[in-house]
């Protein structure tokens, strides 16, 4: 392992990459001719083929990026990319089998130990593919699946096709196109009726190639009455060029279920996150997002839950923190597609050192739908007079039999807040820090301890030299 | 003998409005002052400026804490110093409990790390002491509680860092009058021979509890008349008119 020069690397812990050459990596750019190559690599049956092509020529029609973007979209260089990295043509299931220099990495990032401590069961992405993956025998006996997506499809071909590409079509926004075109790993959950799963399933995604497109496509089923955690992580190293992490997730909550999805993002500054993820949720069914977003150039990221029938309930609570040089897009979508149905969003956004946070939200609610209840707040928190935030609530309410509370709040770190805290004897740094521990608590009580531990330690280090 | 506190004619503004105008005053260990003034003498802002509130410009004076001078110290510094100061409006912090709170202020006053079990001892003796609830602990500092309940938490502050000098703002207002003996009774257990003690006062109803010493009265910035505690009475009969007239003819 190589640690890139200190001075690029600054507070970032996880900027280190590995010099092994891959496998096989393509060379850069997208054409028809890349995804063929992917999709024989993989071996795959010909309607995925087909579906790839399909994405493809989708992807290729968008004139550009949507209006409402943020600059930093344009520059991605979708020639400057390599479209697939395979490190190893293995998916493991035990550590021991994984290439030493990939199991020192994850080894330095802490997972293989969390799988021992507290996890019912790990996924671990390196590059374009799922190089290990386990989950606790007694789950598996109760029939959960958890597999890397690209061999739940050679495995689960039945089930997989039912339900792929229905939350997120290809066409639906130009990213989802481009992962729907060159999609490879990710996480394949099934939960079978009735089962509940109390303790976390994690993935960690690692990006290691300079120039690097990793275009991770995760499905999750949770069938009626089931109950699953499952949590992200990812990082990446610290280069002088960017890499793209454009990843689409689908989730499906039937009758009664109950699905809460975390995300911790903490790409380095080099890489763009463009992701589409989006739940469905039955009759009485439960959708919670909790995304958390402190690294990456830009995140483009709003996960949606649409809740369609009686008795579905969403909680998306988002965090985001933007230092120098990033931009956090950030948010939620709720789309009401039936009577008595439930939502909260709570944002919380941090912004300094010239960073920029967005809250961009929709609401909608479709004619005919009684008793529809929504909850919305977002807070700001502004660390200093240069960084920005903006807040860009949709509302689309078309009926009448609706109950809808929006706050928002936008505030600079209090002057009387510090004065207070340092009257009592602590550090104008140490005061700050407490300051935005608190702001942040609403959405870190609701992690495991473990997480929440993470979050608040990565929330500090962004924090560094923030102040004075 | 170097003393506690020496104010020596303290000028201080906010914006270009000068409000302290050559206050001067000196306190000892073990020894309680009162501060009365009416609404707009500067009493706020002398116990702000003595903290070192950001809000106020020092343009005149000195004050030495234990023979040291303030003025160039951040707030912190003064805090670990051993001033302290009950603020009349204190602000609240969401999402930070009070039990972590006070966990790091009295680290940071002492220097060093307090045992967890040791901090959690001290800190429900104090609380029972302020006949405050356990539960307190677990509340957000400040966030939602009642004016009461602000000034109990400030007493519990000032209980559990153990300052040598205590800067008391309006700790009275807000507080029904079993919440004031409360309060009071707290500060006279706290008050030692160590100690000095500034309370800061509109009304006298305060002075009934905790005796100070030594009154003085303010009037527009400056300190007009000091004396017994018999001021404090004869002030409470006859209010503050006389003077501010002093003041007005003294301008």
């Amino acid at each position: 392992m190589t640690t890139a020069p200190e001075s690029i690397v600054s507070d970032y812990k996880f900027g280190f990459y590995d010099e092994e050459e891959a496998l096989f990596k393509a060379k850069k750019g997208l054409n028809a001719d890349i995804v063929n190559m992917i999709s024989d690599m993989k071996d795959e049956p010909q309607w995925m083929r087909d579906f790839r092509l399909r994405a493809l020529e989708l992807f290729q029609k968008y004139p550009g990026n949507p209006a409402w973007a943020s600059p930093i979209m344009d520059e991605v260089d979708f020639d400057d990319i390599h479209y697939f990295v395979r490190a190893t043509d293995r998916d493991e299931r035990s550590w021991d089998d994984v290439p030493d220099y990939i199991r020192n990495t994850f080894d330095k990032l802490g997972i293989p130990e969390a799988e021992k401590k507290y996890l019912a069961g790990v996924g671990a992405q390196y590059d374009s593919e799922v190089v290990y993956h386990n989950i606790r025998e007694d789950l598996e006996k109760l029939g959960v699946v958890f597999l890397g997506t690209d061999q739940a499809l050679r495995e689960h071909e039945d089930v997989f096709k039912e339900y792929f590409g229905t939350v997120v079509p290809p066409g639906d926004n130009r990213f989802a196109a481009l992962n729907s075109a060159v999609w490879s790993g990710g996480s394949y959950i099934y939960v079978p009726k009735g089962v509940k799963v109390d303790i976390p399933l994690q993935a960690y995604f690692r990006i290691n190639t300079q120039n690097m497109g990793q275009f991770e496509r995760t499905l999750i089923i949770a069938d009626e009455g089931s109950q699953i955690h499952y949590v992200e992580g990812c990082t990446a190293p610290v280069y002088s060029s960017d890499s793209l992490h454009s990843a689409v997730v689908e989730i499906i909550v039937k009758k009664n279920a109950r699905v809460r999805y975390t995300t911790i993002q903490n790409w380095s500054n080099n890489v763009f996150n463009l992701v589409t993820k989006r739940a469905v949720a039955y009759e009485n069914a439960v959708m919670e997002w909790v995304d958390g977003n402190l690294g990456s150039k830009l995140t483009t990221k709003f996960p949606s839950v649409y809740l369609m029938e009686p008795g579905a309930h969403a909680e998306i609570l988002s965090l985001a923190f933007a230092g120098a040089g990033q931009h956090q897009d950030a948010g939620g979508k709720v789309v009401h597609v039936a009577s008595d149905t439930t939502s909260t969003i709570i944002s919380k956004s941090l912004s300094k050192d010239g960073g920029r946070s967005s809250y961009r939200g929709l609401l909608k609610v479709y004619d005919g739908c009684e008793n529809v209840k929504s909850n919305v707040r977002c807070d700001a928190l502004l660390l200093d007079e240069v960084s920005r935030s903006d807040t860009y609530p949709t509302m689309e309410i078309d009926s009448p039999d609706v109950s809808i509370q929006h706050e928002a709040y936008v505030s600079k770190l209090g002057e009387d807040q510090l004065f207070y805290l340092m009257s009592r004897g602590m550090s104008e740094e140490a005061a700050a820090k407490m300051i935005v521990n608190g702001f942040v608590e609403p959405i870190v009580k609701e992690l495991p301890m473990e997480y929440a531990v993470e979050l608040n330690r990565l929330v500090e280090l962004q924090m560094e030299g923030a102040v004075g | 003998m170097t003393k506690l506190l020496e104010i020596r004619e303290l000028h201080a503004s906010i914006g270009e409005k000068e409000i302290l105008k050559g206050l001067s005053l000196t306190v000892d260990a073990g020894e309680v002052h009162a501060i009365m003034g009416p609404n707009g003498s500067g009493k706020s802002t002398l116990a702000n400026v003595l903290m070192g509130s950001p809000r106020y410009t020092v343009t005149g004076g000195d004050v030495l804490f234990k023979g040291q001078s303030l003025l160039e110290m951040a707030p912190d510094e003064r805090a670990r110093l051993g001033l302290f100061l009950a603020f009349q409006y204190p602000v609240a912090i969401p999402g930070v409990t009070l039990v972590n709170f006070m966990r790091q202020a009295v680290n940071a006053r002492r220097g060093a790390e307090v045992p967890i079990r040791e901090f959690r001892e001290s800190l429900f003796k104090k609380m029972d002491l302020l006949k405050v609830d356990q539960d307190f602990a677990r509340r957000y500092v400040n966030d939602g509680f009642s004016g009461g309940e602000k000034k109990r938490a400030e007493m519990l502050q000032m209980a559990m860092l153990e300052p040598s000098m205590a800067v008391l703002d309006e700790t009275d207002s807000g507080l029904d009058i079993d919440a004031l003996r409360t309060v009071a009774e707290g500060v006279n257990a706290l008050m030692n021979p160590g100690m000095g003690l500034l309370l800061i006062t509109h009304y006298q109803r305060l002075l009934n509890y905790i005796k100070p010493q030594f009154v003085h009265v303010l009037v527009e910035g400056r300190i007009v008349t000091s004396g017994g505690p018999e001021l404090a009475e004869q002030l409470e009969a006859t209010g503050y008119d006389e003077y501010e007239a002093l003041a007005a003819a003294g301008r």
